[in-house]
C-alpha cells in the first residue's frame, strides 16, 4: 500500500532508463526513485496487488512504468484514480488497474489478500472478510483485456 | 459541441460525441520520439505491423539529439534504419522539440489531430489542435491503424476577467492556475480558455500555458485561435484553414472565472509543480544554477526576455546558466538577431536545440545541494538529479541568475550577492532596500521549510 497523490511517473520509472526497450529489463527500476520504496522491485512478489492514492502515474508518455509492474508479476494496481495517459497505457498492455472511492470498510493492511472480480467490481479483503464495491473493468479496457493488449 | 467534442466528431464520422463515449479517432500525425520510437520500431518489426501513411507518420528526435548515451545512439540508428526502409520523414537530431515541429511544418493546425510519445504533446492546444502524449503502444496502433481509441473527456470553461498585469509572463499564468487547480482537479478534463486576456496572448505564450496542462493533469488546454495563430498556421500549412470553435450552446462541466488581474510573479518550489507560491516568499534563497529551456519555454520570446536582462550583464560569481532553445529555427534566429552573443558575453552555456534537463544525460542536471532555478516544467526529486528544482519564468531565472538569488525582474541588484566558497557565507550583497517585501537577508533553501 502506497497511499500517496500524484506518484509521477519519474517516481515510478526514472527517465534515465527510458532507453530500454526489452520489457524484461523494465522491472528492477521500479519505484526506485520514490523515496521510502527504493527497493521494491527486490521486496515485491508475483500476484501482488498495489493499492494507491490519486492520480497515479501522473507526467510522462513512458509506456516502461507500466511494463514493468508487469515484468515484476504485479497483478494489478488499484487508485483512487489515474494520470491519463498512465490510464491507457496499462488498458493498453492488458494490465488491469482499477479505480475506487473508498477503501476504508476494507481496514486493509499491508500483506492482505484481496480478491477483485474485474465484472462486477466486488473487492474482499479475504484477510477479514470485509468487501466493498470498486469500478469494475469497462467495455473497452475488457475487450482489450480479452484480447491480451491492443495487438 | 465545444472544441474537443468538435474535433472528436470530425475525425471519427460522428455527428456529435458526448463525454464518456468511446470514438476512434484518426490521427493527422503519427508521431515517435528516439525515446518511444524504438519500443514502437520493435512491436511493429516483431508484430510484423505495415504503416498505415507513411505521409502522416513522422519521427522526431529530440529527448537525446546529442546521442551522447551509446543506447540512445544505438536506437536512432535503428529507428533511422526503419525510417528508410518505409520512406517514413525522420525530424533528426538538428531538429528541435517533435512537438514545436508539428506545427512549425505545418503537421498540426486548428481542429487536427496528432499523438506522440511526449506527455506534453497536448501543448498543440496552443493552436486549438487535439494533441495527446502516448505510450508507445499506442503510438504503434496509430502507427499501423491510423486510429486510436479514445474516450470524449469532459469540458471545463475557463473565463478571464481583468486586465493582465505588467511583468506577468506566461509561465507566472500557468504558475497561478497551477496554485489554484492543483496536480488533479482538473484530471482527464479537456480545458477550454476564453477572455479579453486571453485572446491577447501570443502563440508563445499559448504554448508556456497549454504545455504545462500535463502538471494539471487534464488531457488538454485548448486555446481558441486568434489572428496571429490562424496567420502563422495558414503560413505553415501552406493553405486557407478554417478556425474552430466552440457552438454557443456547448456543454461545459464546469465554468470557473478568473481575475487575472491578481496574479503575481509565482515560482513552482521544489518537488511539485504544483507546489507554486508568490515568488516574493522565496525571495534571496541562493542558488547555484539556472536553466531556461524546454518545450514550456524555450520559444523566440523566452530567448528575447532573458537577453533583454542579461545584456551588459553577467552571471552572479558561482552561478552558471544553461540556455537551449526548443528548436533549431529558434537557434538561427538567435544567432541572427544578436541574442546568441549576448548569452555568451554573460557567461552563458548555449546549448543544440532539444528537450535538454527533463531527459538524463542532457543539459540541465543538478547534483545533491544544488539549488537550480529553470523554466522547464517538472521538478519531481530526482527528475533532472539530486538537486532542488524551482520552476519559474525566463525573467525570473535570468534576474535570479544575474543576483545569485531568486529575484524577479523587477528587483535585480546592481551588483551580484558574493559568497565565500569554503564557508558558504555571505561576503556582499548589493541590496538597497530592507523591508518585508525586499528582504536583505540572504537564506539557504532547505526541504520542507515556508
Amino acid at each position: 500500500m502506497i497511499m500517496e497523490d500524484n506518484i509521477d511517473t519519474d517516481m515510478i520509472y526514472h527517465n534515465r532508463y527510458l532507453q530500454i526497450t526489452d520489457p524484461l529489463e523494465m522491472g528492477q527500476y521500479i519505484f526506485d526513485n520514490l523515496e521510502g520504496y527504493e527497493d521494491f522491485a527486490k521486496k515485491a512478489k508475483p500476484g501482488d496487488i498495489v493499492f494507491t492514492g490519486k492520480n497515479f502515474g501522473a507526467g510522462s508518455s513512458r509506456q516502461q512504468a507500466v511494463d514493468g509492474f508487469k515484468t515484476l508479476g504485479i497483478q494489478a494496481i488499484v487508485a483512487e484514480s489515474f494520470g491519463a495517459i498512465y490510464e491507457r497505457n496499462a488498458i493498453n498492455a492488458a494490465f488491469p488497474i482499477l479505480t475506487y472511492h473508498d477503501l476504508s470498510s476494507l481496514d486493509l493492511k499491508d500483506g492482505d489478500t484481496v480478491k477483485i472480480d474485474l465484472v462486477s467490481g466486488k473487492l474482499t479483503n479475504i484477510s477479514n472478510n470485509n468487501k466493498t464495491i470498486i469500478e469494475a473493468f469497462s467495455e473497452v479496457q475488457m475487450e482489450i483485456y480479452n484480447n491480451n493488449g491492443l495487438f | 459541441m465545444n472544441i474537443i467534442e468538435k474535433i472528436i466528431a470530425s475525425h471519427s464520422g460522428n455527428k456529435s460525441v458526448k463525454p464518456g463515449e468511446i470514438a476512434d479517432i484518426s490521427i493527422d500525425a503519427r508521431v515517435a520520439r528516439d525515446f518511444g520510437g524504438p519500443n514502437v520500431v520493435k512491436t511493429l518489426e516483431e508484430k510484423n505491423l505495415s504503416i498505415d501513411d507513411v505521409n502522416k507518420t513522422f519521427f522526431t528526435f529530440d529527448t537525446n539529439p546529442t546521442g551522447s548515451d551509446q543506447k540512445y545512439a544505438v536506437n536512432q540508428h535503428i529507428v533511422r534504419v526503419f525510417a528508410r526502409k518505409h520512406g517514413i520523414k525522420v525530424f533528426d537530431i538538428n531538429n528541435g522539440i517533435g512537438t514545436h515541429t508539428l506545427f512549425a511544418n505545418g503537421l498540426a493546425w486548428p481542429g487536427s489531430t496528432a499523438v506522440t510519445t511526449d506527455s506534453h504533446a497536448n501543448i498543440l492546444g496552443a493552436i486549438g489542435a487535439f494533441g495527446q502524449g502516448m505510450g508507445d503502444k499506442d503510438i504503434t496502433a496509430a502507427f499501423h491503424k491510423g486510429k486510436i481509441w479514445f474516450k470524449v473527456p469532459e469540458s471545463v470553461k475557463l473565463e478571464f476577467i481583468g486586465e493582465r498585469p505588467s511583468g506577468i509572463y506566461a509561465k507566472d499564468i500557468v504558475l497561478n492556475l497551477l496554485n489554484r487547480f492543483g496536480a488533479n482537479s482538473l484530471l482527464g478534463k479537456s480545458v477550454e480558455f476564453y477572455g479579453k486576456a486571453i485572446n491577447k496572448l501570443t502563440l508563445d505564450e499559448r504554448i508556456t500555458i497549454a504545455s504545462m496542462g500535463t502538471e494539471m493533469g487534464a488531457i488538454i488546454l485548448l486555446f481558441p485561435p486568434n489572428q496571429e495563430v490562424m496567420d502563422y498556421c495558414e503560413q505553415r500549412t501552406g493553405r486557407k484553414l478554417n478556425n474552430i470553435e466552440a457552438d454557443k450552446d456547448a456543454v461545459y462541466s464546469e465554468t470557473h472565472q478568473i481575475d487575472i488581474s491578481k496574479f503575481v510573479n509565482m515560482v513552482s518550489r521544489p518537488g511539485k509543480p504544483h507546489d507554486t507560491v508568490d515568488i516574493r516568499s522565496e525571495k534571496r534563497v541562493r542558488i547555484y544554477s539556472a536553466f531556461i529551456g524546454s518545450c514550456t519555454n524555450g520559444r523566440m520570446e523566452d530567448m528575447r526576455a532573458a537577453a533583454r536582462i542579461l545584456k551588459g550583464r553577467k552571471l552572479a560569481p558561482g552561478v552558471v546558466l544553461k540556455i537551449v532553445p526548443t528548436t533549431d529555427e529558434i537557434w538561427q534566429q538567435c544567432l541572427d538577431e544578436g541574442i546568441i552573443k549576448t548569452f555568451k558575453n554573460a557567461g552563458a552555456l548555449f546549448s543544440n536545440a532539444g528537450c535538454a534537463g527533463c531527459a538524463a544525460g542532457q543539459v540541465g542536471q543538478n547534483g545533491p545541494g544544488e539549488i537550480t532555478i529553470s523554466t522547464g516544467n517538472r521538478n519531481f526529486p530526482g527528475k533532472q538529479g539530486k538537486g532542488s528544482v524551482y520552476l519559474a519564468s525566463p525573467a525570473s531565472v535570468a534576474a535570479s541568475a544575474i543576483a545569485g538569488y531568486i529575484t524577479s525582474e523587477d528587483d535585480i541588484p546592481d551588483h551580484a550577492a558574493v559568497f565565500d566558497f569554503i564557508s558558504d557565507e555571505v561576503e556582499n550583497i548589493d541590496i538597497k532596500h530592507d523591508s518585508a517585501e525586499h528582504p536583505k537577508k540572504i537564506r539557504k533553501y532547505r526541504a520542507g521549510s515556508g
